[in-house]
């Protein structure tokens, strides 16, 4: 068991508590750069998978986790982030330049829809953003002159400073790119939750009326927090695009935005762990379930539907039985082992269980 | 006349729509809670009384089967309640909203695994010929759906007027803990209202599989309902159906008369405006907590 004396304020704040934690990250991210020569190039390439997912989840996990505004509209701003950096490539910019401002811009095509909607609660967010995510489609379709329609676009190579990277065909490089864009990110996440911002978003998910006593602004949090996540939702989204190799109106979906808040669920609620565990069962499952398929014996038979019923099914007995996800399981057994002799059975149980209304009549 | 019969059409879409619809708010009003598988539902009652109708399945008759149909949504939807969503009690609603859109993933597959994923057309006396009103020719499926609809709706209002039931559903929706100090079993009554509305959903699901082939994607249908209780606003169930109706006759006009990429947004454009500058809906006062 560690113990914790703090003697300075900034210790509430540092970003690895101890030195054993800073170790553990430090090894962790060793084993993340010695990857490529440990695994061939097909693993690879699921763990860059992987990793864009987790991107992506880190993006909604500021919105969902942290500041508690379930968005079920992610998908249409994956779309915006792939279809903005594809332009602005096209248009003449270098890939160093236009993959920041497409995230950028992704950010402000955000707060401008965050406006309107995040005035709004609960429920009706998530159906506006459902019709957001439907409204997408369509609308890709509709501006068919720059972003090609049903026909879809290719993002060309990325070249930074003359240096080549493809998906297909250096998938080392590939990956070493999207590695770089998630330490970035999850360093950039991991620091704001420490600003005042991250714990005015954490403030407002869990009471609007007490933050607002406090003196939160909540509309101009609720709009950083739609417009951030949306930042680093749209960075996933050009990523995706360049791992996909084609993409059309039909590749950022409803089902997508579905699976990606999903995700989080089955990751953790409100944790950086949570996104990166979710985006691992995400990308794995459908592998899981064909070695399933084939060691009962049914390996060609295909069966529409099977993936995302069994997801749901997955989704439904965490929600059931841990509603904290993967990353709350891992904590349990993780302070089981501390607390080695102490550890309680109901340690964990809420004390109180109430309906929390959101109505106000 | 061809106004009147994309008014008809659009009408009958409308009732489909309403009476999914309704089946949200009875939820919602009930228990907060948003059932995203309503459409599911709706896809599941549909397949029920196929299963129980249609000659190569069970064969019984029509006029059998659909009551029977009725009353095994209803039940599936209490057991629902009492299995699963009871013991979500004091969670957040966006793990409600979760759970139910993973539920209604694990109804699609289910009726997939069932009945196949090929379209099928329910053997109902409904789905017969036309009727000729001066020049006007109606399918006789809208006609009967537009009728069972507003005497669906009749009862449901009979029931929450008059019945102890009603009342006490009603009760148990406004205020929980006083309900149950007033002795109302609240939990029961909760389940109860998710048995109403499976049963509401078989019925929109008949309704819907006379006017034409189902497959288990037919649930997707729920989200146009859901934009049909979101513009009649959530907490009243004639919102709920005049909703319905709005979003079913704009469907057809739009098509008929705006460009072919823009008519299929048209619902959902109408949802997003609705929300944006009447959030809680067209027929409803909204009310802000001061602190």
């Amino acid at each position: 068991m560690r113990i914790h004396f703090k003697t300075s304020y900034d210790h509430d704040i540092r970003l690895f508590p101890d030195a054993w934690t800073l170790c553990v990250y430090g090894a962790l991210l060793a084993l993340a750069f010695g990857l490529p020569y440990l695994i061939d190039e097909f693993y690879l390439g699921e763990v860059t998978n992987v990793l864009i997912w987790a991107i992506a989840g880190l993006g909604l996990m500021l919105l969902t986790g942290q500041t508690g505004q379930a968005s079920l509209g992610h998908a249409a701003f994956l779309a915006v982030g792939c279809y903005t950096n594809t332009i602005l490539i096209e248009m003449g910019l270098p890939f160093i330049i236009a993959f920041p401002l497409a995230g950028v811009i992704t950010g402000l095509v955000g707060v401008l829809i965050a406006i309107p909607v995040l005035r709004l609660h609960g429920i009706y967010l998530a159906i506006a953003t459902i019709a957001l995510s439907i409204l997408a489609d369509d609308i890709i379709v509709l501006l068919e002159p720059w972003t090609g329609g049903v026909s879809g676009k290719f993002p060309d190579m990325i070249t930074i400073f003359g240096f080549e990277i493809e998906r297909w065909s250096m998938p080392t490089r590939f990956y070493y790119l999207v590695l770089a864009v998630t330490i970035i990110c999850t360093l950039f996440y991991r620091n704001l939750l420490r600003s005042p911002l991250g714990r005015a978003f954490a403030a407002v998910r869990d009471s609007e009326v007490s933050a607002t006593a406090m003196g939160v602004h909540i509309a101009r949090t609720k709009g950083m927090a739609f417009g951030l996540s949306c930042m680093i939702t749209g960075w996933a989204g050009a990523l995706m695009g360049y791992y996909a190799g084609t993409f059309n109106n039909e590749t950022f979906s409803l089902v997508i935005s579905i699976t990606l808040l999903m995700m989080i669920v089955i990751g953790g609620l409100g944790s950086i762990h949570g996104a990166f565990f979710g985006a691992v069962v995400v990308a794995f499952l459908p592998q899981a379930l064909s070695i399933g398929k084939d060691l009962i014996g049914g390996g060609g038979v295909a069966i529409p539907g099977l993936e995302t019923g069994v997801f749901g099914l997955i989704l439904i007995l965490f929600i059931l039985f841990e509603p904290m996800g993967i990353y709350g399981r891992w904590m349990k057994i993780r302070i089981w082992f501390e607390l080695f002799p102490f550890a309680r059975k109901d340690m964990f149980k809420r004390q109180k269980s109430y309906l929390k209304t959101e109505r106000l009549r | 006349m061809d106004v009147l019969q994309l008014l008809v059409s659009g009408l009958a879409n409308g009732c489909v729509y309403g009476l999914i619809a309704l089946g949200f708010v009875l939820i919602y009003k009930a228990t907060e809670a948003v059932n995203f598988a309503q459409g599911d539902f709706m896809m599941l009652g549909a397949f029920v009384t196929l299963g129980l109708t249609n000659a190569e399945y069970m064969h019984l008759p029509f006029w059998v089967a659909a009551p029977l149909a009725i009353g095994i949504m209803a039940l599936l939807g209490y057991l629902l309640d009492f299995f699963v969503l009871r013991h979500l009690f004091g969670q957040s609603q966006t793990a409600v909203v979760i759970l139910t859109i993973a539920l209604g993933f694990v109804i699609r597959f289910i009726a997939g695994a069932i009945w196949g994923h090929e379209p099928q057309t329910l053997e109902s006396p409904l789905a017969l010929g036309d009727v000729n009103f001066g020049g006007v020719v109606l399918g006789l499926a809208d006609v009967a759906v537009i009728v069972v609809t507003v005497l669906l709706t009749l009862f449901l209002y009979q029931f929450f007027q008059r019945t102890k039931l009603g009342l006490a559903m009603q009760a148990a929706s406004q205020n929980q803990m006083a309900a149950y100090y007033m002795g109302i079993p609240v939990k029961r009554v909760q389940g109860l209202i998710w048995g109403l509305s499976g049963a509401v959903a078989a019925v929109a699901g008949i309704l819907f599989a006379s006017k034409g082939a189902i497959d288990p994607n037919a649930g997707l249908l729920g989200i146009k309902a859901f934009a049909a209780a979101v513009i009649g606003g959530f907490g009243s169930l004639p919102g709920a159906l005049e909703g319905g109706l709005i979003v079913g006759v704009i469907e057809p006009f739009a098509a008929r008369y705006l460009e072919a990429g823009y008519s299929q947004i048209a619902p959902y454009a109408l949802l997003l405006a609705v929300l944006i500058f009447r959030p809680h809906g067209l027929f409803s006062q909204v009310r802000t907590k001061k602190v």
